[in-house]
């Protein structure tokens, strides 16, 4: 159960390498999280995420989980939630793809959206129902700055961030008052392996920025979290910039 | 019977979960609502003055008792009244006063169900006279998990489980308690301020005993040399020779009145610093240097806030959070290194009390133990509240202290056992008397009760 202050005991991570979502749970495991489930493809990344949230003093478990196979995911879901109540669900998983390659790729373009897009309305509808059962929970989705307005630069994997975002708001409205509680994250440019590489955006934030932030979120039951708070008025006014300026804008 | 899926919190408005909300108007639904909870179980629920998630279920069930509030029997000569565990103690109040008697325990809320003050083992400013609620229960019907009622009696395994065991063994149908005899409906109560809290604790250990009822509201703001300043207020039940003419033509009468409710949104914040210091100074300067023999209503003395009807809400979304804990004695200095360290943290209490408890209960759960205890609520808003309550955690569980299931929303589940040496008991009964689990709340299953 979530205490008065919303700290979960029990975490599952969809995506189980994700950095933001393993910095999470580091800094839940530091407060009242016992018992975590990471679930993502089986690989040696994935066992040794475990190794290190063990050694916290968590009891620590994998499920091979593949975003990009939805059939699956009822399953694989539904023996974790059978073994107990999940306090939290971190819906972490998502790729950043190469937009110049996957212009020209319209498979591996596809590939993006259904990582980030339909693998996720799968198992956040899943997650969804196994929490209204249980009458209690948090699932908490991370977006990106970059599903407010899709970008020239990166308009794939922005447009399936919007796809992701807009989900999960209006999942988040059908579960009001079913006492589960749907939060979407959108972190700026996060300093990660995902975006190693590239060049710094402004207003980047840290994987540890961003768990500090959906810590301090699950506190407040809010909706929508932004990281660094920053971005919800520079998004805001970027979403209304006209479109012939926001072309132009070195974004 | 009528059931709805409805969102469950505690007084502190904190971790809402959902349940199905069945509310049984017989005896016989509320064993058919407990045979038929399902796979997550059920636990009763009163009037939800526990602050945190003791009557919470969430997806399953929450069984509403106050729909079963009659009372049977009032043996009038001999002091006893028979009633159902639904009622309230504010209408047991207007039933008994009338014909001279008065309930043996009250909180600071007439508001909560005599079911609710079993299972919560309630205790109120006569503790060092008068022991917790449960040692005044007669006689219980208690509604176990197989649907059966047994008559438990004090000084069973039973009684000692369900005294203080949060509802977790079953359902209290009905309670025979023990009153108190009362003259008049009003209090003579004697005032007087303490100047810090070595101050106050030398007076309530010197002079407590000569008084029925003593309680301290401290300010936990004032800081220095002024740290732990506070007003102590004791007394009795007036006799009737100590009332004015007037008021003795009807010395019983009890009309409690109620103030507007406080509304249904209070911007978040409202109780900061400023405006909490600012009641505190006021509340301490207000008060008399000294004062004996003035008459209060019970209300007054008793109940101050049951005149505002929801006043949990003033603060705001978030809710607020009560630490409530105990310390025995001889263990002055952590009750001193925990007031210095709330008082430099500078939270935001208003409803700060201090007391000192008598002899221990029977209850294998219940909170009293001789020593000093001290309530107070904080926003739960605060910065970093939650890693500090967890420091004074640390604190009393060395100082082999507890904090009080019935106000608890935040405990680290390790911790419990070395507050509630009988917990193994407890979880021993409740295995061989519910071995599915059917009562279950989100506080057992926070904690692992």
């Amino acid at each position: 159960m979530k205490d008065a202050f919303g700290t979960p005991q029990s975490l599952l991570v969809l995506g189980g390498t994700s950095e933001i979502a393993l910095a999470t749970a580091r800094r839940l495991i530091a407060r009242r999280t016992r018992t975590v489930w990471l679930a993502g493809r089986p690989s040696p990344a994935l066992e040794s995420a475990a190794e290190e949230l063990r050694a916290l003093g968590a009891d620590v478990r994998t499920a091979a989980f593949d975003a990009l196979d939805p059939g699956s995911h009822e399953t694989v879901l539904g023996k974790v939630f059978a073994e107990g109540d999940i306090d939290l669900v971190l819906l972490a998983f998502g790729v950043l793809g190469d937009q110049a390659h996957d212009e020209r790729d319209p498979a591996a373009a596809v590939r993006v959206a259904q990582t980030n897009y339909t693998g996720a309305v799968s198992a956040g509808l899943l997650c969804a129902q196994a929490l209204q059962a249980q009458g209690h929970g948090s699932l908490v989705v991370l977006s990106s700055v970059a599903a407010e307005r899709a970008r020239r630069a990166n308009f794939i994997y922005g447009s399936s961030k919007a796809g992701l975002d807009a989900f999960a708001q209006g999942l988040g409205d059908a579960l009001y008052g079913t006492g589960v509680h749907v939060m979407v994250v959108r972190p700026g440019f996060v300093r990660s392996r995902m975006t190693a590489g590239l060049p710094r955006a402004p207003l980047a934030t840290t994987p540890e920025a961003v768990a500090a932030a959906v810590e301090a979120g699950l506190r407040r039951r809010a909706e929508t979290v932004w990281v660094p708070g920053a971005l919800r008025v520079v998004m805001s006014a970027l979403r209304h910039a006209p479109r012939p300026l926001f072309r132009r804008l070195p974004v | 019977m009528p059931a709805d899926t409805v969102s469950v919190t505690g007084w502190g408005r904190t971790a809402p979960t959902t349940a199905r909300l069945v509310r049984p108007r017989t005896y016989q639904e509320a064993a058919d609502a407990v045979r038929s909870c399902g796979a997550r179980g059920g636990i009763p629920r009163g009037l939800g003055r526990a602050y945190g998630d003791a009557a919470q279920n969430a997806g399953g069930a929450v069984l509403d008792m106050t729909g079963l509030d009659r009372v049977h029997l009032i043996d009038a000569a001999g002091g006893t009244v028979l009633c159902d565990a639904g009622i309230s103690l504010h209408r047991l109040m207007q039933v008994l006063l009338p014909l001279g008697w008065f309930v043996p325990v009250t909180p600071g809320t007439r508001y909560v169900t005599v079911g609710g003050a079993i299972g919560a083992d309630i205790h109120g400013k006569n503790h060092h006279v008068s022991g917790s609620f449960s040692r005044h229960v007669l006689s219980m019907e208690l509604l176990t998990a197989d649907g059966g009622i047994r008559t438990v009696r004090p000084g069973t395994p039973l009684f000692d489980a369900t005294a203080g065991g949060m509802g977790l063994t079953g359902v209290v149908l009905t309670a025979t308690l023990r009153l108190l005899p009362v003259e008049t409906s009003l209090m003579s109560v004697d005032t007087e301020r303490a100047t810090d809290l070595d101050d106050l604790m030398a007076r309530l250990t010197a002079t407590d005993h000569r008084y029925r009822y003593s309680v301290a509201w401290i300010d936990l703001l004032a800081r220095g040399g002024s740290t732990g300043r506070s007003v102590l207020t004791r007394g009795d039940h007036a006799p009737l020779d100590a009332l004015p003419d007037r008021a003795r033509r009807d010395p019983l009468e009890f009309r409690p009145g109620r103030l507007p409710a406080a509304p249904s949104f209070v911007p978040e914040g409202l109780l900061g610093r400023t405006t909490v210091g600012l009641f505190n100074e006021a509340w301490y300067r207000r008060a008399p240097r000294a004062r004996t023999g003035q008459l209060q209503s019970l209300t007054a003395f008793f109940h101050p806030l049951d005149g505002v009807p929801h006043w949990n809400r003033v603060y705001g979304r978030s809710g607020f959070v009560q630490y409530q804990f105990v310390v025995g004695y001889g263990q002055e200095d952590t009750l001193r290194r925990v007031v210095h360290r709330i008082a430099r943290r500078g939270c935001p209490s208003f409803l700060a009390v201090l007391k000192r408890f008598g002899e221990g209960d029977p209850g294998w759960l219940s909170f009293p133990m001789p020593g000093w205890t001290l309530a107070l609520d904080i926003p739960a808003g605060l910065p970093g509240l939650d890693l500090f309550l967890d420091e004074l955690d640390e604190e009393v569980a060395a100082a082999d202290g507890r904090v009080y299931l019935a106000k608890d929303s935040r405990l680290r589940p390790g911790l419990l056992g070395a507050m509630y040496p009988r917990l193994e008991q407890f979880r021993r009964l409740r295995g061989e008397l519910d071995p599915d689990g059917v009562f279950t709340s989100d506080l057992s299953r926070r904690l692992g009760l």
